[in-house]
């Protein structure tokens, strides 16, 4: 561990929340191309925990460590540890299927399966869980409720989910993520294709969700983290600079490097 | 130089750029339209009734019945046997070898595939089918409207191969993404999700590979050979459209001439409505990601 992850270590937040996901010292590999140099951190349960940073610091490839989709591209190389609730997601015994179940993910473009509204979101539940019809139905309407999404879409479930607007995707793709009533909900820059109000209603269904589901948000937007976030990673070249409650990130930052990216001297 | 005297110059090299790519555009146009213009025109007068109903062994009496059914019936085999493999392939290739050496190899394998010249694909069956076929049954069978379908299908599997390649690569990797961190394995994610969202493109590159080997003559001459006869029994030697075409324009009839021209249309407009259609149902059904 180098003497920046070490210090970021000791100073990881003082939330009196249960630890999800425990990372420590992970290096993470293109090609041979190192892009996450020995990340330590803790991401407490029920929180909404922020990472920032400028392009191509990392905070993507980070994100994609935690469900291991980077695991379907070859030459890809994830090294350390990374427990979710304990045991270590990268060691090849942890099955891929258990991984997926309890952590899902958003991504940056909404990408609805072209099928119709219910299906999309019933797709991923059948995959693991054998229900009735009538219990599928609940599950699914339960997961649109839950994405907000219900009352627009209720009249519509057998309309293919590409009709929807941008805005309304992405909530059915939230939805279609939290059908599988995972722990953990992992969002990438899940609203950088969407217009301000589209985007205003994405951030009041974060502040929702995080009673039910551990949220890890990828923003280049600093508002945005400093709207909807409890906790602010702040990512560099494949180093984690500082990692501590949003309000001190944004108010009073141990860093320079923190402080001048906040402040838009850089990035 | 003034900035007027760059805004004349580009405002010429614009008006020449347009002059000569509208000219080649009418060129294209012009031969596209005198084609159908002349099939039309020497082919309608000649539709009869009698050219759906009689055999070609009435010659100029006669009409084109067992060389339609011929051909409806080889194009439907060879269909048969070059869309699941073709589809399949493709979806190796598009899914499973994307990014392989072996993926590439491939593809370019069936790129020379995809510009083989059928007459050589004809010979490749005659002597792959029809040869070993004549050898086996003391030649009671030897051409056949069977071999005639497996040389069609060779002209159609390359273009089924490519488009369902192409095809699923159009469809964005995220949605891969979307469904495998939802657990989904590799193989449901393809049928269920990725053929789902290319299958309008792939149903189109179906009909694009129906219309090239409807119209093909060479690959028939040594495989199904020609019957003046109606028959169904895939194992007979075969009738069918272009052949007859050939056969008829090589005769000093002026009947059969006309009869010819009429077969000529019917591929035509045969191939015509494959296009539209593939075109109707791609720009209908195409699923649209941005």
């Amino acid at each position: 561990m180098n003497d920046r992850a070490a210090a970021a270590v000791a100073a990881l937040p003082s939330v009196d929340a249960r630890i999800k996901i425990q990372v420590r010292d992970l290096h993470f590999y293109y090609n041979g191309f190192q892009a996450l140099k020995g990340i330590s951190m803790d991401i407490p349960e029920k929180q909404v925990t922020a990472i920032i940073g400028p392009s191509g610091c990392g905070k993507s490839t980070l994100l994609r460590v935690f469900n291991r989709i980077y695991a379907i591209y070859p030459k890809l190389e994830a090294r350390g540890e990374v427990a979710l609730d304990g045991e270590n997601i990268l060691d090849p015994g942890y099955s891929m299927n258990r991984l997926r179940s309890k952590v899902g993910m958003v991504f940056q473009k909404p990408v609805p399966f072209p099928m119709t509204i219910f299906e999309n979101v019933a797709y991923g539940i059948r995959h693991h869980e054998k229900l009735s019809k009538a219990d599928m139905g609940d599950r699914v309407e339960q997961a649109l409720r839950s994405a907000a999404l219900w009352d627009e879409v209720k009249d519509k479930l057998k309309q293919n989910g590409l009709g929807l607007s941008g805005g309304q995707q992405q909530r059915l793709c939230i939805a279609r993520a939290i059908a599988l009533k995972p722990d953990v909900l992992l969002l990438d820059e899940p609203t950088s294709a969407l217009d301000p109000i589209a985007t205003s209603r994405i951030e009041q269904l974060v502040e929702e969700l995080k009673s039910e589901f551990t949220i890890v948000m990828v923003t280049h937007n600093m508002q945005q983290a400093a709207r909807c976030s409890d906790l602010t990673a702040f990512l560099y070249l494949g180093e984690l600079i500082e990692f501590d409650g949003t309000e001190t990130i944004f108010t009073k930052p141990g860093k320079k490097q923190t402080e001048d990216y906040i402040t838009g001297r850089f990035g | 130089m003034s900035a007027n005297s760059i805004y004349a110059r580009r405002r010429i090299t614009n008006v020449l750029a347009m002059l000569f790519s509208g000219c080649a555009t009418a060129l294209g146009l012009l031969f596209l339209v005198w084609i159908l213009w002349v099939t039309a025109s020497n082919g309608l007068h000649s539709i009869h009734l009698s050219l759906f109903t009689k055999i070609t062994a009435y010659a100029d009496q006669g009409g084109l019945s067992n060389a339609i059914v011929g051909s409806l019936l080889m194009d439907l085999m060879a269909m048969l046997m070059c869309v699941p493999i073709g589809v399949l392939a493709g979806t190796y290739l598009a899914e499973y070898a994307n990014i392989s050496k072996l993926g590439a190899s491939i593809r370019f394998l069936n790129d020379i595939l995809l510009s083989a010249p059928s007459i050589v694909l004809g010979l490749f069956v005659y002597v792959i089918i029809v040869l070993p076929m004549s050898n086996l049954t003391h030649g009671s069978i030897s051409f056949s409207g069977f071999a005639g379908s497996v040389a069609l299908a060779l002209i159609g599997l390359p273009v089924i191969v490519r488009t369902t390649d192409e095809m699923l690569q159009l469809v964005p990797g995220t949605l891969r993404e979307a469904a495998l961190s939802l657990g989904v394995p590799q193989w449901k994610l393809t049928v269920q999700v990725l053929m789902r969202a290319a299958s309008s493109g792939i149903l189109t590159g179906v009909l694009l590979a129906l219309a090239r080997l409807a119209g093909e003559t060479a690959p028939l001459l040594f495989t199904a050979f020609g019957n003046n006869f109606m028959t169904v029994h895939p194992l007979d030697k075969m009738a069918s459209l272009p052949a007859a075409i050939y056969q008829y324009t090589n005769d000093p009839s002026p009947a059969l001439h006309s009869i010819a021209w009429a077969g000529a249309l019917l591929i035509t407009l045969f191939v015509l409505a494959l296009s539209l259609l593939s075109r109707l149902l791609f720009s209908r059904k195409k699923v649209r990601y941005e």
